[in-house]
C-alpha cells in the first residue's frame, strides 16, 4: 500500500490555544481511515489544513508525494481531495441539481466559466447519476435549501463525488443523522471504497467508525495519540484515558501542581 | 413555455420601440430617456449584486467615470457636435471598466456589510476628486459639445441608444444567468467559502463580475452626460444614483432577472413624472417611503418572486380542487 495523502508534524496554535501540536497522519491509497478524538481535539482543524481553509504554523502536508501544504482550497479540490463539513454547507437558494453542477468543473480555468452554459449534457448525467446513487434524485428540481437535515448530507456527499476526487474527506458523516440512513452511508462509503476511493472519515458515533474502517487514528490535545486496526485503538488503555479522562491529563495537572 | 416568454420579450421589444413616435413632448421622451437608463444599470447592478450577494453602494463612481470620460474625451479630441459622439459611450464603459478593477481588487477583499461600507467609501473618494482636481472643471462642472438637434425631436436618438443599452444590460444578465459563471456568482451568494472547496476560482468570478457590471453603467453615465450637455461632480457622482439603483431591484426582485427592469421602469418613470408635473424634487420621496414600506411589509423578497409565488400557490390550489373533483367519495 502506498500513502496517498500525509500531514506531518502539522502545528497550528488560534490565539493561545494549541488546536494542533505536531500532529502526524498517513492515509493509505485505497483505505477507509477514521481519525476520532474527544471534542476539541483537532480533527476539524487538522481537515481545514489539509484542504487549504487553514493555514498551519508548521508542518507539510503531501498528497499523491508533492507538497500542498498552504494551498488554496479550489487548488486542493482540483487535485483530487474533496470534503464535506461538520455543519453541513450547500447552495440553499439554487437547485439540488444546480448545486450539482458547481461542483462538475473542478479543472476548469475560470474564464472558460463565462464563455459555456452552465452545464453539458455528460455533466448533466453524471450529477443525476450521483443524484440517484446517494437516492434524492427526485429532489434534484427543488431548492437546496428546502431539503431536510439528512438529505442535506447526502447531497453534500454526492456533489463531492461527482467532481470524482481521489480522497474523500467526510466531517461527521453520521452526525445528527438516523439509524437508517446511517447504515445506507456506511454502505455508500463501502461500495465507493470498493471501486478505489480513499476515505479519511471523522466521526463520534463508534460503531460506525469501528464498523467502516481499515485503520484507525486517535488525536488527543491535538496531536494524533494512537494508530492501528479498530481492534488494537479500541483495547488500547491511552486511548481510554483520552477520552474518559485522567492518565496523561492527570500526570499534566500533577507536575503543574508540583511546580 | 419557453417560446410564449421569448414572444412577451419580442412584444415589449416592440412597445419600447414606438415609445417616441407615441411621446411627442420633448420634456416626457427626457423622462423615457431616463428611465431607461436607470433600468439599464439597475440591471446590470443586479447582474453581479443580485447573483452574488455583494451589495455594491458606490456604483455611481462608474457612472460618473463614464459621464466623465464623456465629458473630458469630446472635449479634448474636438469630437464634433454630432452623433459621433455616441462613439464615446462605450469608450466611457471602457473606463469605468478600468476603474473598477482597481476598485474592486480593493473592495472584494472583504464581505457582505464591510463591503457595502467599502464602496460608499471608494464612491465619495471618487466624487471628492472629480470637485477637487483641476482638469475635471471642479464644483463649477464640465460643459459637453451640444449637439444642435431640433428641441422637439432632440431626445429620439438618446432614446435609441438607452434603449440598445438596456437590451444589452437585459441579454448580459440573462446569459450570465445562465452561464457556467452566474452559477457560480450563485454559489458565491449562498457560501463563498464552501464555493471555494469546490474549486470555484472565487475571486476572479467576482472580479469579472463587478467589472463587467461597471462597463454597462459607464456606457449610461456616458450617455446621460452627453444628453445633459453639461455635468456637475453631485449630479454624475450623486449618492441617491447609488441608493436608487439599488432599491429598483429590491423593489422588482433581487438576483432576479426581471426584477429591476420592472423596478427601474416603475419607480424611475414615476420620479421624473412626478418631479416634472408638480416642479417638486422631492414629492416623490414621500411617495416612494410609503411605497417601500409597503413592499418590505407585504412583499419583502420584491415583485417577481411575489407574483410567482402567489401563481404557483394558486396552480397548487386549482390542480389540488381537479384532484378532489376527480376523486369524489373518498370520505363517503
Amino acid at each position: 500500500m502506498t500513502t496517498l495523502l500525509s500531514a506531518q508534524s502539522i502545528t497550528k496554535a488560534f490565539g493561545g490555544v494549541q488546536a494542533l501540536n505536531l500532529c502526524s497522519l498517513d492515509v493509505e491509497k485505497g483505505s477507509v481511515t477514521g481519525l476520532i478524538g474527544p471534542n476539541g481535539s483537532g480533527k476539524t482543524t487538522l481537515f481545514n489544513v489539509v484542504t487549504g481553509y487553514v493555514k498551519p504554523d508548521a508542518g507539510t502536508v503531501t498528497f499523491e508525494g508533492s507538497d500542498i501544504t498552504g494551498a488554496r482550497p479550489n487548488k486542493v479540490f482540483a487535485m483530487g481531495i474533496g470534503r464535506t463539513f461538520q455543519l453541513t454547507r450547500i447552495f440553499g437558494r439554487i437547485s439540488v441539481l444546480e448545486n450539482m453542477l458547481v461542483a462538475t468543473q473542478r479543472e476548469e480555468s475560470w474564464l472558460r466559466g463565462l464563455t459555456r452554459s452552465m452545464s453539458s449534457k455528460s455533466e448533466l448525467d453524471a450529477a443525476m447519476e450521483w443524484l440517484d446513487f446517494v437516492g434524492i434524485a427526485r429532489l434534484a428540481k427543488l431548492p437546496a435549501g428546502s431539503l431536510s437535515y439528512g438529505q442535506r448530507k447526502l447531497l453534500e456527499l454526492a456533489y463531492v463525488l461527482v467532481a470524482d476526487p481521489d480522497v474523500i474527506l467526510l466531517d461527521e458523516p453520521a452526525g445528527g443523522v438516523n439509524l437508517t440512513l446511517i447504515n445506507e452511508i456506511s454502505q455508500k462509503i463501502r461500495a465507493l471504497n470498493k471501486e478505489g476511493k480513499t476515505f479519511l472519515i471523522v466521526e463520534h458515533n463508534m460503531e460506525f467508525v469501528m464498523n467502516i474502517c481499515d485503520s484507525v487514528t486517535v488525536m488527543h490535545q491535538g496531536a494524533n495519540l494512537v494508530t492501528g486496526t479498530p481492534a488494537e485503538v479500541r483495547s488500547n488503555p491511552l486511548v481510554l484515558d483520552a477520552y474518559l479522562g485522567g492518565g496523561e491529563e492527570q500526570d499534566s495537572i500533577e507536575e503543574v501542581a508540583n511546580g | 413555455m419557453l417560446q410564449k416568454k421569448n414572444l412577451l420579450w419580442l412584444a415589449a421589444l416592440a412597445i419600447a420601440l414606438f415609445v417616441p413616435s407615441i411621446i411627442t413632448n420633448p420634456a416626457y421622451r427626457q423622462i423615457a430617456v431616463i428611465t431607461l437608463i436607470f433600468t439599464a444599470c439597475a440591471t446590470s447592478w443586479n447582474m453581479f449584486s443580485g447573483y452574488s450577494g455583494y451589495v455594491a453602494l458606490g456604483s455611481a463612481a462608474f457612472y460618473g467615470t463614464g459621464a466623465y470620460t464623456m465629458g473630458l474625451l469630446a472635449v479634448h479630441w474636438h469630437v464634433p457636435a454630432s452623433g459621433d459622439m455616441f462613439w464615446l459611450v462605450p469608450v466611457g464603459g471602457l473606463a469605468a471598466m478600468l476603474v473598477a478593477i482597481p476598485v474592486g481588487l480593493i473592495a472584494l477583499r472583504v464581505r457582505r456589510h464591510t463591503f457595502v461600507v467599502i464602496t460608499i467609501a471608494i464612491f465619495f473618494v471618487f466624487q471628492l476628486a472629480a470637485i477637487n482636481f483641476g482638469f475635471t472643471g471642479g464644483t463649477g462642472g464640465l460643459t459637453l459639445p451640444y449637439v444642435p438637434w431640433l428641441i422637439q425631436d432632440y431626445h429620439i436618438p438618446f432614446y435609441y441608444v438607452a434603449l440598445a443599452i438596456l437590451v444589452f444590460a437585459i441579454a448580459l444578465s440573462a446569459a450570465v444567468r445562465r452561464s457556467r459563471f452566474g452559477l457560480q456568482l450563485l454559489a458565491i451568494r449562498d457560501d463563498e467559502d464552501r464555493a471555494l472547496g469546490l474549486g470555484v476560482k472565487v475571486f476572479p468570478v467576482k472580479l469579472t463580475g463587478f467589472a463587467m457590471s461597471a462597463f454597462t453603467i459607464g456606457m449610461c453615465g456616458a450617455l446621460y452626460a452627453m444628453m445633459q450637455g453639461q455635468i456637475y461632480p453631485q449630479f454624475v457622482f450623486d449618492p441617491i444614483f447609488d441608493i436608487s439603483i439599488a432599491l429598483m431591484a429590491f423593489f422588482g426582485g433581487f438576483g432576479t432577472l426581471l426584477g429591476p427592469i420592472l423596478g427601474g421602469l416603475i419607480l424611475e418613470s414615476s420620479q421624473q413624472y412626478l418631479t416634472v408635473s408638480y416642479s417638486n424634487g422631492s414629492l416623490y420621496l414621500i411617495l416612494f417611503g410609503v411605497l417601500f414600506l409597503l413592499v418590505v411589509l407585504f412583499m419583502p423578497q420584491g415583485i417577481v418572486v411575489y407574483v410567482k409565488e402567489w401563481w404557483t400557490k394558486r396552480q397548487d390550489r386549482m390542480a389540488a380542487a381537479s384532484e378532489a373533483a376527480l376523486a369524489p367519495g373518498i370520505n363517503s
